[in-house]
This record gives structure tokens, C-alpha cells and sequence, in this order.
């Protein structure tokens, strides 16, 4: 029982902040619990705190939409709030989505299907970053938030507050390309929101660590990383995972048997050493 | 044929083509499928929306208004819904608005699409000047209009006298009794839906649409003679001069001229 908190403890605690926070919007609609009302795109805690969506509202902002300051604010909590815990830790705290692509990815291993598809992608992980500019010029040229409209993210988390609809054919399709079309499909290759917040969090301050001295080379944390690019530094330099593209899911600190990979808030004096 | 490896300078400028095209392919189809996807215009909005453009690229689908509102009248555009995904919208034929003098959903919008200032007079909330949309009545499947009595829609009105009025006409056929009729005034019609909710037909006779969709404009070069404000919009009238192929020579030339030959041509 030790071990499986041990080895799963990060996990627990994301599913349990995700399904808590899907919880309370959901009461909000269900029950009028002023908790946290609303849903991501905007929500408001305990009537007081405005929190919005800074993708959504860059979006507007190049629609042409005139940005109210309750949205600024909103924009304002929200980004640095993640521009200190790290981006992505929307990605894999907050956002629905990736229950779905982390169930994709266990069933994969369960069926063999990463034996099957080898190693190699076939696609770019900067993919993402071309689809933000792209919704970027098309939201412009549309005059609408362009992601917005296909959001699956906002479509299911918005439909399991207020009513799904078709929303799950969302999920089943994200689940499905993920599963038999490439692995970490939506979250690791073409998610602009995860790309956006990779951004965003490039400079956090929470940053997973690598000891070089503790590690022997298991390799079972790149493994079980969805972004294993980001560590490269495993068995070679002690150096905290600076890419923004880590999700801060703190499932290679779960694996590792050997204390060579730890949370901790990353310190100045380290940033310059290594430049960045 | 011996295979040549590929230059940089070629891999460079053929990884560049292929980049601008797939990102010039994604967003066309991308912007398609926007252009469907908000095209709809059937769509009856909170009060105090911004007109359907401005409110598309103004709301951000959050739901607040949803969750303000004390009657579950709002909801918003699920997948299948065939509306702009995300926004809210009412069916009054399910529950129309009840127009709350506090209006609830418009002050808790984050972004602005619901503006406060456009159901505000002199500084107070005001849910009357709300423009959701506008009833209107088919005659032909209205009972009123046959001859029966029915005036449910009168009476649900929140503004009855104003919106809704009713006209008294002679019933020829019966000789001895009266039509009575509900007339829609859009100038005081909310479109909240109460008299669509209440219409007691199959099918409602009275329907919301919204404003711009039923609503046509006279244009400028009508004037109501009668009416001395409106008449007052002759003063500043300009003189416009429309040219066409017919206008450009004098009447007389023009019909003894090409133009008559033209026509026995």
C-alpha cells in the first residue's frame, strides 16, 4: 500500500484536483455553489476572484473584440499564476482532456500498440506552435475566436458542466487518434493551448530536477513521460527540466526508483549558470 | 540513374514550401468550417447581447449568464445544437425569459458581450429596453384571428398594453360579434417569449424572432408627411443625384434616340 502512494502519488492528486475541479463547476450549474462558477474558458471563485482564459482572450484580441477588464483581470490571475507553477500544469492539473489521453496512452501499453508504431513519430512537436500562430491569423480573418469554435477541451468541459450533446464524439475522436494515429497525439503534438501555455511557463519556478550522481540509467522516466524531449539531461548533467513543454505531471519523479528526480523551486543562480 | 542527395539549400527552401503550404491548407480549412459553424442567425440571446457579430467575437462561453439566471432559461449551444458552439441562447417556446428587474445574467458576463449599458436607463437596471427579439404573429394559425377568443398572449405579456395591445373589429361573418386582435409593437417588445410560452396553439402563432431578421428599414426617401418629427428629416436633406445608362442623356433624346431602337430590336 506504501508503494502504490509511492507510485502513484502525483497521479492521485491530478485526478483528484481534475475531477475535484470539474466537481465544483459542475455544482455551480447543478446546485448554485458559488465556489467556482463558471467554467475554463472564465469562471469567477467565490464571486470575487475572476479568472479567463488568456488563449481564449488573445484570441478575441486579434478577432477585434474589445477586451473588458474583467477579462484582463481574469487573463491577468490566471497567467501568472501559471507563469510561476508552470504552464502546463494546466495540462495535466486541471484540463479534462488529459484524463482521456492518459487512459489512450495506458491502453497503448496494455495492447502493445507502442510495439507496434516503434519509437519514431511521424510527426513534429512543434506542430502545436504552427497551429497557435495559424488560429492566431485565422481568428483575425474570421473575426471569432478560431480555436474556441473546435476547442475539445472547452467542448467537453463545457458539456460536462452544462450538457455534452455530441461533445463525447470529441473525446472518443481524441481517444482514437491518440490510441491507433500517434502516440501523444492531441496533448504532446497539436493541442495550441498546451502550446500556448508551454510559452507562458517556459520561466515557472516549479521545475522537476534531475541528480545525475543518484541515477543508473532505468531510463523508466523518459518511458512514462508524455514529453519525453524535455528529458534529455537524464544520466548526463544534473539540470532541472527547463523546457516549457513539461507538463510538471511529476510521473518520472513517481517512477524513479532513485532519487535522482525531485520537484523543487528552481533558483536564480542556476538559470544562469546554464543560460537560460 | 544515380539518386543526387538533396542540397540544404534545396531541402531548406522545399522544408519552407511545405510548411507555409500545410499551414495555408489547415487554416482555409479551418476558416470553412468557422464560416459554417457561426453561420446560424436564428438565435434568440440573453438580454443586453451585442449585436450577433460583435457578441461572437465578444463571448467567451463561459456560462455565467447560464448560471445567473434564477429560471434555467438560458443554455448554451451543445455539439448536435446546430448553433455557434459555446453561446448562450434561449427557446421561449420552452421557457422564455421572465424578464428580472435585477436582470442577473447581464452584469455577471465577464466579457462584455452582454452589455449592461444597453438595458440601463438613467443609471438604473432596465430589463423594458431589452431587444432579445421580436414577436411575431401568423395570422392564419392565430384563433384570435379567426374569430375566437384568445387573448393568452395579451395577458403573459410583462409589458401587455405596450407590446401586446389588443384591436376590436366588427365580425362580419357572425354579425354580432368582435375580432380581437393582438397587435406586436416593436418598439416596446422585448422578445422575451412569455406570449410564445403561453400561445395556447399547436404550434406556437406568436414566435420570437431576432429583431434584424424579421424587421425591414424603409430606407431614406420615405418620409411620414404627417408627422412632424419625421418630416422634420427634410431640412437636412441633401439632393442625390443617381446616374444610370438611361439618366445620362435628356428624356427626350434618350426615348426618341438608341433607346428605341434598342427596344424594337
Amino acid at each position: 500500500m506504501k508503494t502504490l502512494w509511492n507510485n502513484y502519488r502525483y497521479l492521485f492528486l491530478r485526478r483528484f484536483t481534475q475531477i475535484g475541479l470539474l466537481f465544483l463547476y459542475f455544482g455551480a450549474n447543478a446546485w448554485g455553489w458559488t465556489i467556482l462558477q463558471g467554467n475554463l474558458s472564465s469562471s469567477l471563485i467565490l464571486n470575487v476572484v475572476p479568472m479567463s482564459d488568456p488563449y481564449a482572450a488573445l484570441q478575441m484580441l486579434v478577432a477585434g473584440a474589445l477586451l473588458s477588464s474583467d477579462l484582463l483581470l481574469g487573463v491577468l490571475v490566471v497567467t501568472l499564476f501559471y507563469f510561476l507553477i508552470g504552464g502546463r500544469a494546466f495540462c495535466s492539473w486541471v484540463c479534462p482532456i488529459n484524463m482521456v489521453t492518459d487512459f489512450a496512452e495506458f491502453v497503448r501499453e496494455l495492447i502493445g500498440m507502442n510495439k507496434l508504431t516503434g519509437v519514431k513519430q511521424p510527426a513534429s512537436r512543434n506542430l502545436r506552435y504552427w497551429i497557435l500562430a495559424i488560429s492566431l491569423v485565422v481568428s483575425a480573418f474570421m473575426g471569432v475566436a478560431a480555436f474556441e469554435f473546435i476547442s475539445p477541451i472547452s467542448m467537453v468541459h463545457r458539456g460536462l458542466v452544462f450538457g455534452l450533446g455530441f461533445g463525447w464524439a470529441a473525446v472518443l475522436i481524441i481517444f482514437l487518434f491518440d490510441l491507433f494515429v500517434l502516440r501523444h497525439g492531441w496533448c504532446g503534438h497539436i493541442c495550441p493551448l498546451g502550446g500556448f501555455y508551454s510559452l507562458v511557463g517556459k520561466y515557472s519556478f516549479i521545475k522537476v530536477h534531475h541528480l545525475e550522481e543518484n541515477c543508473t540509467l532505468c531510463m523508466k522516466c523518459k518511458v512514462v513521460c508524455p514529453e519525453n524531449q524535455v528529458l534529455h539531461m537524464i544520466g548526463k548533467e544534473s539540470l532541472p527540466v527547463l523546457s516549457g513543454e513539461c507538463t510538471n505531471c511529476a510521473r518520472c519523479i513517481e517512477v524513479c526508483d532513485d532519487d535522482a528526480l525531485s520537484f523543487s523551486i528552481r533558483s536564480m543562480a542556476q538559470n544562469k549558470k546554464t543560460g537560460e | 540513374m544515380k539518386k543526387h542527395a538533396l542540397s540544404d539549400r534545396r531541402k531548406f527552401i522545399l522544408n519552407m514550401a511545405r510548411g507555409v503550404g500545410l499551414a495555408t491548407m489547415g487554416g482555409l480549412v479551418w476558416s470553412a468550417f468557422i464560416d459554417e459553424a457561426t453561420a446560424s442567425s436564428l438565435m434568440l440571446r440573453p438580454p443586453g447581447a451585442l449585436k450577433e457579430e460583435d457578441f461572437l467575437k465578444t463571448c467567451i462561453k463561459c456560462g455565467l449568464c447560464v448560471e445567473a439566471c434564477p429560471y434555467d432559461t438560458l443554455s448554451l449551444a451543445k455539439p448536435g445544437d446546430k448553433k455557434p458552439l459555446g453561446t448562450p441562447f434561449f427557446t421561449p417556446r420552452d421557457i422564455p425569459c421572465y424578464m428580472c428587474t435585477d436582470i442577473p445574467c447581464v452584469p455577471v458576463c465577464p466579457t462584455g458581450a452582454l452589455d449592461e449599458s444597453s438595458v440601463t436607463t438613467e443609471g438604473v437596471l432596465d430589463i423594458n429596453v431589452a431587444e432579445m427579439g421580436l414577436a411575431v404573429i401568423d395570422e392564419e394559425s392565430c384563433i384570435a384571428f379567426w374569430g375566437i377568443q384568445c387573448d393568452a398572449c395579451y395577458r403573459a405579456c410583462p409589458i401587455l398594453g405596450e407590446a401586446i395591445t389588443i384591436e376590436y373589429q366588427k365580425n362580419e361573418r357572425t354579425g354580432k360579434h368582435a375580432f380581437m386582435k393582438p397587435i406586436v409593437h416593436a418598439d416596446a417588445c422585448t422578445g422575451c417569449g412569455m406570449c410564445e410560452h403561453a400561445c395556447v396553439t399547436e404550434k406556437a402563432a406568436i414566435q420570437i424572432f431576432p429583431k434584424e431578421l424579421v424587421q425591414g428599414k424603409a430606407g431614406n426617401y420615405y418620409i411620414k408627411g404627417w408627422d412632424k418629427e419625421d418630416e422634420k428629416r427634410l431640412k437636412d436633406a441633401g439632393e442625390i443625384h443617381t446616374t444610370t445608362d438611361i439618366s445620362r442623356q435628356k428624356a427626350s433624346d434618350k426615348l426618341n434616340g438608341d433607346l428605341l431602337e434598342d427596344l424594337y430590336e
